[in-house]
């Protein structure tokens, strides 16, 4: 079923995958959560590491030099890997929520403002924007989806008004794997004034956002969904949209001169930088990104493979008895989330672990889209370019024996 | 079938036969104590009630849902603790989680049917499904009658 893939998996070598769990070879299938990194992103990191590394931006000395020079040909890197040109610029953040939460707080908003976020978001989309609307006087407005959990065009342009600053979306849904519209939603909002901000985090690693084709002021993403390291990501956007927002960190590196009662401030991106970076973060993402993994893998054949392993469990999950399965109409996605009539996802992943299933069970932070869709918890597994269709009857194996056994 | 080896799976025979029928699974008429225990990360929600008279448990009733572990735990509580006093029923709680948070070994705790659940101890993430009925039976014994109400 489905197409095969293009290029030699075993080659590829992820050292995390090479090992059993509960006797049987790990299957990991909680790549919406964190995606494992190949040997190139270690040795990248390492030779960084173990070489290069020095403090950026305030040394005269060569290490400090080559870890700057590291740094900013990563900023380069990871600009390329999404489209973005000279009018944009990236910021490196620690993740995918600290570049949402430096946006909600350091968008100036006021009383009679409205935010528009929608209802498929995860709560680094939601909670942040929920402070910064009690902060401000602000509204926060819901962009609710269909009861098979999509989004309209149409409900968009019922809630846009004047006042409408910020409109926030993901480009898949974590939760449920929907692939919203973005690109037409985000094009009414900015035809309607407002700021669009796109959370790429579950799209970085299959089906990446072309900024240069998107009307979007600010996109975010996570290294660790995208083969790279935890603890370093971006907030990328376009330069006139980042000059609006506040630094989240004052300190170190975001200076241009101090006294003991005042300072100013750097020019982007080092405004919204302060404090040492995560320099070593950022080399690995990069090489996730493009250099050495992503790109020359190709973005044309990672997502035809993991389409066609998404439309295999989804086609081997429904033909079990009692299965739901979230989102089945959306194929462009590397989630499938079900739940299972009387059986509950921890005992299905406990199950699946027990066969060296690795999915992850839950809400997946996003437990007011879960509430709307009149769901509990769900089971889900998504997929990354190292997975096998042998992997996914495996997971539906695994699933249809869970289901015998608790019911 | 093995129900008494507190090293075997976390789905044990008996656990799962207690999943398929909850006893106790319901409500009462009069219930003097009730308390809610909710796990939101995950879901499980129970609504426990109790009739304590005379420091005894004369009844208990629970509904709502959860995984499996926490459905069979909290029907094993119910049959185990029913007819006791109160007193006799926290000290069987303490053993109990003792057992499963690896404070004590499963063997001398004198747990009963309930030891058909120590295999959970070797399951970090599930212990709190298998103690969250515990969570609520204490809840509704200590709190302020006023308070007890569900949300």
């Amino acid at each position: 079923m489905g197409r095969t893939l293009q290029f030699d998996r075993r080659a590829v070598e992820f050292p995390s995958l090479a090992q059993q769990v509960h006797g049987q070879p790990l299957a990991y299938l909680d790549n919406a959560a964190t995606t494992q990194m190949p040997r190139a992103v270690l040795e990248a990191m390492r030779r960084f590491e173990s070489r290069d590394r020095a403090n950026i931006h305030r040394g005269v000395h060569s290490l400090s030099q080559r870890a700057t020079d590291a740094f900013e040909a990563a900023r380069a890197t990871l600009k390329t890997f999404v489209g973005a040109g000279s009018d944009h610029e990236l910021i490196f953040t620690s993740g995918t929520t600290e570049a949402l939460n430096l946006l909600a707080n350091g968008l100036a908003l006021r009383e009679g403002d409205l935010i528009i976020v929608s209802g498929l978001e995860h709560h680094a989309n939601l909670v942040p924007w929920q402070i910064a609307a009690r902060r401000s006087g602000a509204e926060l407005l819901i962009l609710c989806p269909d009861a098979q959990g999509r989004l309209h065009v149409d409900g968009l342009t019922q809630l846009l008004g004047p006042d409408t600053r910020v409109f926030a979306l993901t480009a898949c849904a974590n939760a449920t794997g929907e692939r919203p519209p973005y690109e037409a939603l985000l094009s009414l909002a900015a035809h309607a004034g407002a700021l669009t901000v796109l959370d790429a985090a579950q799209a970085v690693a299959h089906a990446v956002p072309d900024l240069s084709a998107l009307d979007c002021d600010f996109m975010a993403f996570s290294g660790h969904k995208m083969y790279g390291p935890m603890g370093i990501g971006a907030l990328v956007g376009r330069r006139v949209a980042l000059e609006k927002v506040a630094p989240l960190r004052y300190g170190g590196d975001m200076v241009q001169w101090v006294d003991y009662a005042q300072a100013s401030f750097a020019e982007l991106p080092a405004r919204l930088e302060g404090g040492t970076p995560h320099v070593g973060g950022a080399v690995g993402m990069a090489a996730a990104a493009a250099a050495t993994f992503i790109d020359q893998t190709g973005r044309t054949n990672i997502d035809v493979h993991v389409d066609a392993l998404r439309a295999h469990a989804v086609a081997g999950l429904q033909s079990l008895p009692g299965i739901t399965v979230l989102s089945p109409h959306c194929t462009p996605t590397a989630i499938v989330s079900f739940v299972a009539d009387g059986v509950h996802p921890h005992d299905i992943g406990t199950l699946l672990d027990e066969h060296g299933i690795a999915v992850r069970t839950g809400h997946h932070r996003a437990m007011p889209l879960i509430d709307h869709l009149g769901l509990g918890p769900t089971t889900r597994a998504s997929f990354a370019l190292y997975n096998s269709h042998e992997e996914v009857e495996r997971l539906v194996a695994g699933v249809a024996g869970a289901l015998e056994l608790l019911r | 079938m093995n129900t008494a080896a507190p090293d075997a799976g976390l789905y044990q025979e008996l656990v799962l036969e207690h999943k398929r029928a909850p006893r106790h699974f319901g409500h009462l008429d009069a219930p003097t104590h009730q308390a809610r225990g909710t796990n939101p990360q995950c879901g499980d929600d129970l609504q426990l009630e109790l009739r304590v008279e005379d420091g005894q448990l004369r009844d208990i009733a629970f509904s709502g849902q959860g995984c499996a572990i926490c459905v069979a735990a909290a029907s094993m509580m119910s049959e185990a603790v029913i007819g006791r006093d109160v007193a006799a029923a926290a000290a069987l709680q303490q053993r109990f989680r003792a057992v499963l948070t690896g404070e004590a070994e499963a063997e001398g705790a004198n747990l009963g049917k309930l030891i058909s659940l120590a295999g959970v101890r070797r399951y970090p993430s599930r212990i709190k499904c298998a103690l969250l009925g515990w969570h609520a039976l204490m809840h509704a014994l200590t709190d302020e009658p006023q308070t007890r109400a569900a949300p």
